[in-house]
């Protein structure tokens, strides 16, 4: 993070508005979309949606019939009425609609369990309703407790009990508490009889085990189920969490290393999980997270760290602790006069307290909260960044999955932390250097496979820096991939450099509008950096132009590699930098004898701009007059030049062989194509030549030709033309005067 | 391929890639010493071997002698922001309370002056002596880490490298506290073979009045069902004959040199048993000086060498937080 970029970000945000960047963040992001003070209650369904009125009126009419549904079960099934049935499955269906969209409330889910378990209605429906108890935000202590009990009655078939349990174990973490649940810990160990239910049981026992729990007679009763089941995994797993506590108490040996001791009883909520974990995500701290925080540290959890990658967001600590205990007067008040972060909800309310915010304790928690990041993007305050950045630096490393072996199971949460991190580099329009210090350091190890579009979206947000500094730690390895591996990630590698120049440009055009900033990260002169940007392009041309060559002239590539030149040429006009680089001979002589009309047509855009960009530059030298160091030298117009003649004299003059691209007429002889001097025209060009069938078909006239090419959606074709074709008896290129005046 | 270069730029810059990070910020400086890191895949080629250094003579046996002869685990871990010498007390209030919130009853931390933790268990019985067992212990130590002092500015400690000794729950209750307190960040410190092979030679090196154990190493080799492991126990004059045949630079240790001494034992155990140790893992190395497993685990077991172990373990935990 860049002193120097903090304050133009909101520069930045509306100047990138045409980026490509779907993360794009509006300003309305800026209001933090929970409250945390009434979030107990905020479990009715929707409500942590900013949604139009009409939707608003449509989730008012979903809640009604909910309601209906809810009170339809809690009467019971009536037994005259007719439509039963029908009935039955309407609110069924309200019910299930309404929990995987938007989750259940609490309450609701205490009174729809309490159906199911009581045992009312049949066992499909049961099975229905157990499938749908999907928490809005939290599940209550008390509900399941209540649950627990009915299991006791004996209203309740096998397949509902298992389904009960799997449900619980899918949804623990949802419970708010779990003082209560403890307390029945005899009652679950009991049931461990159960075959059918041994498994999930056991699962559920392992979740819940405290120290306390573990008791030599259960020691026995666990080794007493091994020996008449044999060696069962669920058994293993509490077994050896037993021995973890107790070490003492259990003497057998047991597998040291187990990767999967359960059946994955979480998969039939799924995708329901997803969603409830991710609006519980909130951006700012809500109870759950903080129960979840890493104060309950499980024993036997991969990192001891947290739950989570990212800490939960939380004040101070330190401080908090020492004004509980012993307050002076002189702490109250200073703690008065700081603003904590819990209350911190708006844009506002952070610009007003922006002098006295409290910062957090773990400062990688600013990371799911974007009001903190505009916080950390403003403030000059070393130690804040330091603090993110060696946070950032040490997680990557240790979430890596290709660091460690046999560690690719959690695979899925480093990519979330992946995107999450690019989420908020998007959000701030740039790039953390922690992360590209773990891009020097992975990338030699990185297998082009694992976590791809992450990884290439960390390349293009590289902050800006001298190329050649970067080049021997990050693109020559990407290079070795990129030749090594299959077009597709040819194309993403080309598709991500294209936004790392974008991304660059921007950087640069500000930096130029606002010079006189003191405390620049980057003290270089502007040559310096135009220099770094061109080596990246002439990087990106030699890549381009081999993996050409490797894939023989594949079309598909070749549109990725225009598109990247697409930015290339309007580097002057749009981001009014003074440097102008053309494409490799190899790119623009593959591209204009392309069989691909699109191909030739993006070709013609590209050619009209450079042309429009040095014109520009040309202008502007006149009307200066005086020596830039930025004039481009003669020899990239002459370049310039050089390809427009070619061009017009393949599409336009019939000449294609003789400025442009030479060929020995000798050679052209042997080929034996009589007629070749037309063969490159608009007319027989291969890529035009079934546009010319089609127009002869249609009987129309010679001189209506362009128009029709122009009206089939041609549009660089037709600037091209415009602009660089004079219109004579004599047609020429209209080429830029490359005679230097200075 | 033909090799890549860029043409001469069109506007002409008068710029050198030096000219890119004058005055730059801290931020800018870590950033450098990343690159420079990566940039030489292997760390520096050469170091002092272990000397017993006036700084050592200072230490005092007696406070050090919990150190030596018990098996530590090895973390690496970020300087640690707002902590304070002056503060121990309060600390160690603290991370009681914090420890009695996590219902590990029957504990008490002790933060030594040298801010050492230690758990003692208050044991209820009468019979027992009045000390009380100590459960857990883990320091902090940071022995020259000098590269990493001079990018960090002064609201932040540098105590890169923390032991531990005890349960892991433990560790992980502790090391919680201090993630949240300080905003540190805990990682495990695994040591690669590579850095295994270097401890071989610099403990092998270093001058021994006499031998408490064995030089002796251990390899893996990844074989399915079960792994083979091949241990190589050497007389350690042996040891020390083998390396002083090696050495050339008196009072440092080079790579050649490293290589040449594993090369060395690589080729008398395969003239012997056929084996070609090169293509195997080595996992664990224990001299007179200290033992080292890849795991993270060492046990320190000489006095005289303890900071020339500590100083070759603090560049690694500075290595890995780079």
């Amino acid at each position: 993070m860049s002193p120097q970029k903090r304050v133009k970000n909101v520069q930045a945000q509306n100047r990138t508005s045409q980026g490509s960047s779907s993360f794009q963040t509006t300003l309305s992001a800026w209001k933090v979309k929970q409250d945390p003070s009434n979030s107990k209650n905020i479990s009715k369904h929707g409500q942590n949606n900013p949604v139009g009125d009409y939707e608003h009126a449509d989730d008012q009419a979903e809640e009604d019939a909910l309601q209906m549904a809810v009170g339809y079960f809690e009467k019971g099934p009536i037994k005259a009425s007719q439509n039963k049935d029908k009935t039955l499955e309407k609110h069924l269906k309200t019910v299930e609609n309404v929990a995987w969209k938007n989750g259940l409330a609490s309450e609701e889910i205490d009174i729809l369990l309490n159906i199911a378990l009581s045992g009312k209605f049949g066992n499909a429906v049961n099975t229905r309703i157990l499938k749908c108890m999907i928490p809005a935000t939290v599940i209550s202590e008390d509900s399941v407790v209540k649950a627990v009990s009915w299991l006791c009655v004996g209203k309740c078939s096998g397949s509902t009990k298992v389904l009960f349990y799997r449900w619980l174990v899918a949804m623990f973490d949802f419970i708010d508490r779990k003082e209560q649940i403890n307390l029945l810990y005899g009652f679950f160990f009991a049931s461990l009889q159960d075959d059918a239910l041994c498994p999930y049981v056991c699962h559920l026992l392992y979740l819940l085990t405290k120290k306390e729990n573990v008791k030599p007679f259960r020691v026995r009763k666990l080794l007493d189920l091994q020996a008449k089941m044999g060696m069962q995994p669920h058994l293993q797993a509490l077994l050896s969490l037993y021995k973890f506590f107790a070490p003492a108490l259990i003497s057998v040996s047991l597998p040291v290393r187990k990767k999967i001791y359960f059946k994955n009883s979480e998969n039939l909520w799924k995708t329901a999980l997803l969603a409830v974990k991710q609006r519980n995500r909130g951006p700012s701290p809500e109870p759950l997270k903080l129960m979840l925080g890493p104060a309950n540290v499980r024993p036997l959890k991969r990192k001891w760290n947290s739950l989570s990658v990212i800490p939960v967001l939380n004040s101070s600590s330190y401080t908090k602790e020492c004004g509980k205990k012993e307050m002076s007067l002189s702490d109250c008040l200073n703690r008065s006069g700081s603003f904590p972060l819990e209350q911190l909800q708006s844009f506002p309310q952070l610009l007003q307290n922006i002098h006295c915010l409290e910062l957090p304790s773990q400062m990688g928690s600013v990371l799911n909260n974007s009001l903190l990041l505009h916080y950390i993007n403003c403030v000059r305050d070393e130690p804040v960044l330091l603090r993110f950045y060696y946070w950032l630096s040490q997680t990557l490393q240790e979430e890596c999955i290709w660091y460690k072996v046999n560690n690719y199971e959690h695979g899925k949460e480093f990519t979330n932390f992946l995107d999450t991190i690019i989420r908020a580099e998007c959000f701030l329009q740039e790039g953390f250097y922690s992360c590209e210090a773990f891009l020097y350091k992975s990338l030699p190890l990185w297998d082009g496979l694992c976590c791809r579009s992450q990884f290439l979206q960390l390349v293009s947000w590289i902050p800006f820096s001298s190329f050649s500094e970067v080049k021997p730690l990050l693109f020559d390895h990407l290079a070795q991939l990129f030749f090594t591996s299959t077009i597709y990630f040819k194309c993403s590698v080309l598709q991500s450099l294209k936004e790392l120049l974008q991304n660059w440009l921007l950087w640069l055009s500000m930096d130029i509008h606002m010079k006189p900033v003191t405390n620049s990260p980057l003290e270089t002169t502007l040559g310096g950096s135009m220099n770094s940007v061109s080596k990246l392009i002439h990087y990106v041309g030699w890549l381009s132009t081999t993996a050409m060559r490797l894939e023989s002239n594949n079309t598909f590539l070749l549109h990725f590699i225009l598109d990247f030149y697409e930015k290339v040429c309007d580097i002057y006009i749009n981001y009014n930098l003074p440097l102008v680089v053309l494409f490799p001979p190899g790119i623009f002589y593959s591209a204009l004898l392309s069989l691909d009309t699109s191909i030739l047509n993006q070709l013609c855009f590209i050619m009209h701009r450079y042309r429009k960009n040095l014109t520009a530059a040309k202008k502007n030298e006149l009307v200066q007059k005086t020596k830039s160091e930025f004039n481009f030298s003669s020899k990239t117009y002459q370049e310039f030049n050089h390809y427009l003649t070619s061009m017009v004299g393949c599409l336009w003059t019939s000449k294609p062989f003789g400025k442009g691209i030479y060929i020995d007429p000798e050679i052209l002889e042997k080929t034996g194509v009589a007629e070749y001097k037309n063969s490159l025209n608009v007319v027989h060009h291969p890529s035009f030549l079934s546009y010319a069938v089609s127009f002869l078909l249609q009987g129309k006239k010679w001189s209506w030709y362009l128009d029709y090419l122009f009206s089939q959606g041609l549009q660089g074709l037709k600037l091209f033309i415009r602009s660089s074709v004079h219109h004579s008896s004599i047609p020429r290129a209209e080429g830029i005067n490359c005679n230097n005046q200075y | 391929m033909d090799s890549y270069s860029a043409p001469e730029s069109t506007p002409s810059a008068s710029s050198r890639p030096e000219d890119y990070f004058i005055g730059a910020t801290p931020l800018q400086k870590r950033l450098e010493s990343v690159r420079k890191q990566s940039s030489f895949i292997l760390t520096p080629p050469r170091r002092k071997i272990p000397q017993c250094s006036q700084l050592q003579e200072d230490v005092d046996p007696q406070k050090v002698a919990f150190l030596l002869h018990k098996q530590w685990t090895l973390y690496s871990l970020t300087p640690l922001y707002k902590f304070s010498y002056s503060n121990l007390k309060e600390y160690s209030r603290l991370l009681n309370a914090f420890i009695v919130a996590e219902k590990q009853k029957g504990l008490a931390v002790e933060v030594g002056e040298d801010f050492n933790i230690k758990i003692v268990s208050k044991s209820q019985l009468p019979s027992e002596n009045r000390e009380g067992k100590v459960l857990w212990t883990g320091w902090f130590c940071c022995v020259f880490g000098d590269s990493l002092l001079e990018t960090v500015s002064e609201d932040f400690t540098c105590l890169p490298l923390f032991l531990a000794n005890g349960a892991e729950s433990n560790t992980a209750i502790i090391g919680t506290w201090f993630q949240k307190t300080f905003d540190c960040y805990f990682s495990p410190l695994a040591i690669n073979a590579f850095n295994l092979s270097w401890m071989a030679a610099m403990w092998t090196a270093c001058k021994m009045d006499h031998y408490v154990a064995t030089t002796e190493f251990l390899w893996s080799v990844p074989c399915s069902p079960q792994s083979l492991d091949i241990s190589f126990a050497i007389h350690p004059e042996d040891a020390k004959a083998l390396w002083d045949s090696v050495h050339k630079t008196p009072g440092e240790v080079t790579q050649e040199e490293v290589d040449l001494f594993m090369d060395c034992l690589y080729s008398h155990f395969h003239r012997h048993f056929k084996i070609h140790l090169s293509a195997t893992r080595l996992v664990r190395v224990s001299t007179s000086v200290a033992s080292a497993h890849t795991d993270g685990k060492i046990k320190i077991l000489c006095h005289k060498y303890l900071i020339g172990v500590l100083a070759y373990l603090t560049e690694l935990a500075i290595f890995q937080i780079e």
